[in-house]
């Protein structure tokens, strides 16, 4: 019994030395991954759930400090955002399908999106610096509505900062991946990273799905 | 770690004796190993936070608390409430027994994530290092609860470290959910169904999702009350219509959950107790099971028993009031299964049963004073009492510390491979049970009577019921101090412990004490529903039988 163990371990590279075979390594590794985006949501859902409770009770604020937002730099990152999750499924297609070569392209593709998305953001945080629109002494808003437009503020640096926190995490995922792929380090039959940083990232994009129209869009045309 | 004094464990490899030195320990992915790293380090916080405890109880001694400044004195309940919560209790049983014995219960050879695990432990331990900084630069005066907007404008104290310790062993205890949860699902050996497993499983299972589904909850409001005093804005700013009594919410959603993350696991361990020293399968085994995921569930939804008195809409408290009382129902359920598995069980009185009996007197306490805690105007004469401390302290102390001493006296000899001197054991045993209702019981009447917490001076005619408490405490103190003493001479010297030395029927049992790295020689299979002595019989008589012949042929 324990021969016939040390046997299989023996002839599945990657089988790590706790685990019986590979199908309980890789059902362990899924639903491990699946169980950190559930407390991811909920990290998230705290900042959902103080956005919703403030607009509701301030939705005249919340829509005037909306439109200082730049819908079309909020519509162009929600489209490279897309873009970056369609690369990065059609890479972990690649992994399992054992084209190296193309694994390397769409991983370096959406390491691309993640850059310019994160560029188009600093762009836009800075113009929240030249419009005095960052929380705190420096803060200018006119009208009865002026304190709690810069409580909208807060959220949304605070949301889309956590987002861009996630998205540099990626991109640090993203690169040790690349060189892993280089180095011949996946097959067919073995590509958990890529599977589920997969996921991962799509959960940061869904965020994003989500922020773009709370923040952006809402409200919006409701004078 | 000597070879001067050989015993039969020391001829056997096992996980102890595998590999030596300091490197072996801190690189160590081994779970049994990292069990005992968390051992260490949760003792260690266990004393910090005790001496805290020390001089609170100090103090009190005398209606004008002279023995400490009015500002010191909140650092130092702040700084006893911090480091017991998130240092010791919450980490205590599941870390340390959690991890020692969920693979064996399963019957796998490791957690499903062993660095992850390993890693959980260096978080805990920066936590720790942060907390502790965050007390020596001067400490923080806001109590554990850290409420807005003291916390985040008022306040002089080192809230921004203390709030990222606290949120860095957040993520130790978040992962460590998260790997029991995949081994749990995943790692059981062939023909442990969810029915058979042992119901520590079952209670760690659930603590396990308060873990990964409340944590992350604290964890962002710690974030954004760090951003708010480091920027000096915030959403919980009433300036610029913030509210406080956010902050309150979303709290209270963690850490009322958290303290079922203390006293779950606790129970996991009763049961375990409870069966092996009745010597019967425990009585409405399912109920017992599931009524650790209703606790589970029904933990997130009755956060808003603590802002009963915070300005919170009077519906939205009557709600509050009754999901709260609900939780007495799955906890009753348990206190009830246990008293009816002792009927006609054969009891033994060793010290874990001790404990035992101890938790489940005093959890009831604790648990009925806190259905008078739920009501909503009784509630308005004791919030902010001395009662509530008295109530959560005979939760905590009372139910989770005794489950963890008990448990840690039943597994000890697994553990170690040497059994504990059980005079001295029982003998301390009754002197915590004795030291800890002295201190806190006369806190019930304290509170009753009006006596507000977190007051460093008090009016004189409270004296008498303050000098009882800080008498009980010292006496609890000697009595935790007894434990640490055997146990450490106990490696030592004492006895060397059989496998199984209680009869008791978990796949721990059934490997050698200390296990071997790989905890099984080979992986078991499980063929009886959990608690079945008399399968365990069977099999000691088979064995028994088979070693005659060995030695007759
Ligand atoms: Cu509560």
């Amino acid at each position: 019994m324990a021969d016939h163990a040390a046997a299989a371990h023996a002839h599945t590279p990657g089988l790590r030395h706790h685990f019986v075979d590979m199908d309980q390594q890789r059902e362990s590794a899924r639903l491990g991954m699946w169980l950190f985006l559930l407390t991811e949501i909920m990290f998230f859902g705290g900042l959902f759930t103080g956005y919703a409770i403030y607009r509701f009770s301030y939705p005249e604020a919340w829509r005037l400090a909306s439109h200082h937002l730049d819908v079309a730099l909020g519509a162009i990152n929600t489209g490279v955002l897309i873009l970056s999750s369609l690369t990065m499924a059609l890479a972990v297609r690649s992994a399992a399908t054992g084209k190296k070569q193309l694994l390397i392209l769409f991983l370096i593709a959406t390491l691309v999106f993640g850059l310019v998305f994160l560029g188009i953001k600093a762009k836009e945080y800075h113009d929240k610096f030249e419009h005095h629109l960052i929380p705190g002494t420096t803060f200018e808003a006119e009208g009865p509505w002026a304190h709690q437009e810069m409580l909208f503020y807060c959220f949304y640096f605070a949301m889309t900062g956590m987002h861009a926190l996630h998205m540099i995490i990626g991109m640090v995922g993203l690169l040790i991946l690349i060189r892993m792929s280089m180095n011949n380090k996946f097959s067919p039959e073995y590509h958990p990273h890529i599977e589920l940083f997969g996921l991962y990232w799509h959960f940061v994009d869904i965020v994003w799905i989500f922020l773009f129209p709370l923040l952006y869009l809402i409200g919006r045309h409701a004078a | 770690m000597s070879t001067s004094n050989p015993s039969p464990n020391d001829r056997r490899q096992h996980y102890l004796n595998a590999a030596y030195g300091l490197r072996s320990w801190l690189l160590t992915v081994d779970h049994k190993r990292i069990a005992l790293l968390y051992l260490g380090s949760i003792t260690f916080f266990f004393f910090i936070g005790g001496s805290f405890a020390v001089m609170i109880r100090m103090n009190l001694l005398t209606p004008d608390g002279s023995f400490l400044q009015a500002e010191t004195y909140n650092k130092f309940f702040t700084m006893h409430g911090l480091v017991m919560i998130f240092f010791f209790l919450i980490p205590s049983i599941p870390a340390v027994l959690g991890n020692f014995l969920i693979p064996m219960m399963v019957g796998a050879k490791d957690l499903a994530f062993p660095r992850l695990n390993l890693l959980s432990w260096y978080l805990y331990i920066i936590g720790g290092v942060m907390a502790l900084s965050a007390a020596a630069l001067g400490g923080v005066d806001t109590g554990w609860t850290f409420y807005t907007p003291y916390s985040s404008t008022y306040s002089n104290g080192n809230v921004v470290i203390m709030g990222v310790g606290a949120f860095v062993a957040g993520f130790s205890s978040i992962l460590t959910g998260l790997n029991f949860i995949v081994t749990i699902h995943k790692m059981r050996c062939p023909g442990l169904t969810w029915f058979r497993l042992p119901l520590f499983v079952w209670a760690m299972y659930a603590t396990s999702v308060i873990q990964i589904l409340g944590t992350p909850v604290i964890a962002i409001t710690l974030l954004l009350l760090a951003a708010e005093r480091i920027f000096h804005v915030g959403i919980f700013d009433p300036r610029i219509g913030g509210d406080p009594v956010l902050f309150q919410h979303f709290f209270w959603f963690y850490s009322h959950p958290a303290v079922y993350i203390m006293i779950l696991p606790a129970m996991g361990v009763i049961s375990e107790l409870v069966a092996t020293f009745s010597r019967k399968r425990i009585f409405g085994y399912n109920l017992v099971a599931f009524s650790s995921v209703a606790i589970a569930m029904l933990s997130f939804l009755v956060w808003g028993h603590h802002l009963f008195v915070s300005g919170q809409s009077i519906y939205a408290g009557l709600v509050f009031s009754v999901l709260s009382f609900m939780v007495a129902i799955p906890s009753a359920i348990k206190v009830f299964n246990w008293t009816a598995t002792f009927y006609r069980g054969s009891i033994s009185y060793d010290t874990p049963m001790m404990y035992c009996f101890g938790f489940i007197g005093l959890f009831t306490m604790g648990g009925v004073t806190g259905l008078l805690l739920a009501s909503l105007a009784v509630d308005v004469h004791l919030h902010d009492t001395y009662f509530v401390i008295a109530h959560f302290h005979y939760i905590m102390v009372g139910g989770a510390v005794m489950g963890y001493l008990g448990g840690m006296h039943f597994w000890w000899p697994k553990i170690t491979g040497r059994m504990y001197p059980e005079i001295w054991a029982r003998f301390a045993a009754v002197i915590i049970f004795v030291g800890f209702n002295l201190t806190f019981f006369p806190q019930f009447m304290l509170g009753y009577l009006g006596m507000p917490r977190r007051y460093h001076a008090y009016p004189a005619e409270f004296q008498v019921l303050n000098v009882m408490s800080t008498a009980g405490a010292s006496i609890l103190g000697l009595g935790y101090l007894i434990p640490m003493i055997y146990f450490i001479w106990s490696m030592r010297y004492g006895k060397p412990a059989p496998p199984n030395p209680w009869g008791a029927t978990g796949l721990e049992w059934r490997t050698p004490s200390p296990p071997p790295t790989e905890n099984f020689e080979e992986i078991p299979v499980v063929t009886e529903e959990a608690y079945d002595f008399e399968a365990l019989a069977r099999r000691d008589a088979a064995a028994l039988r088979n070693e005659g012949e060995l030695q007759n042929g």
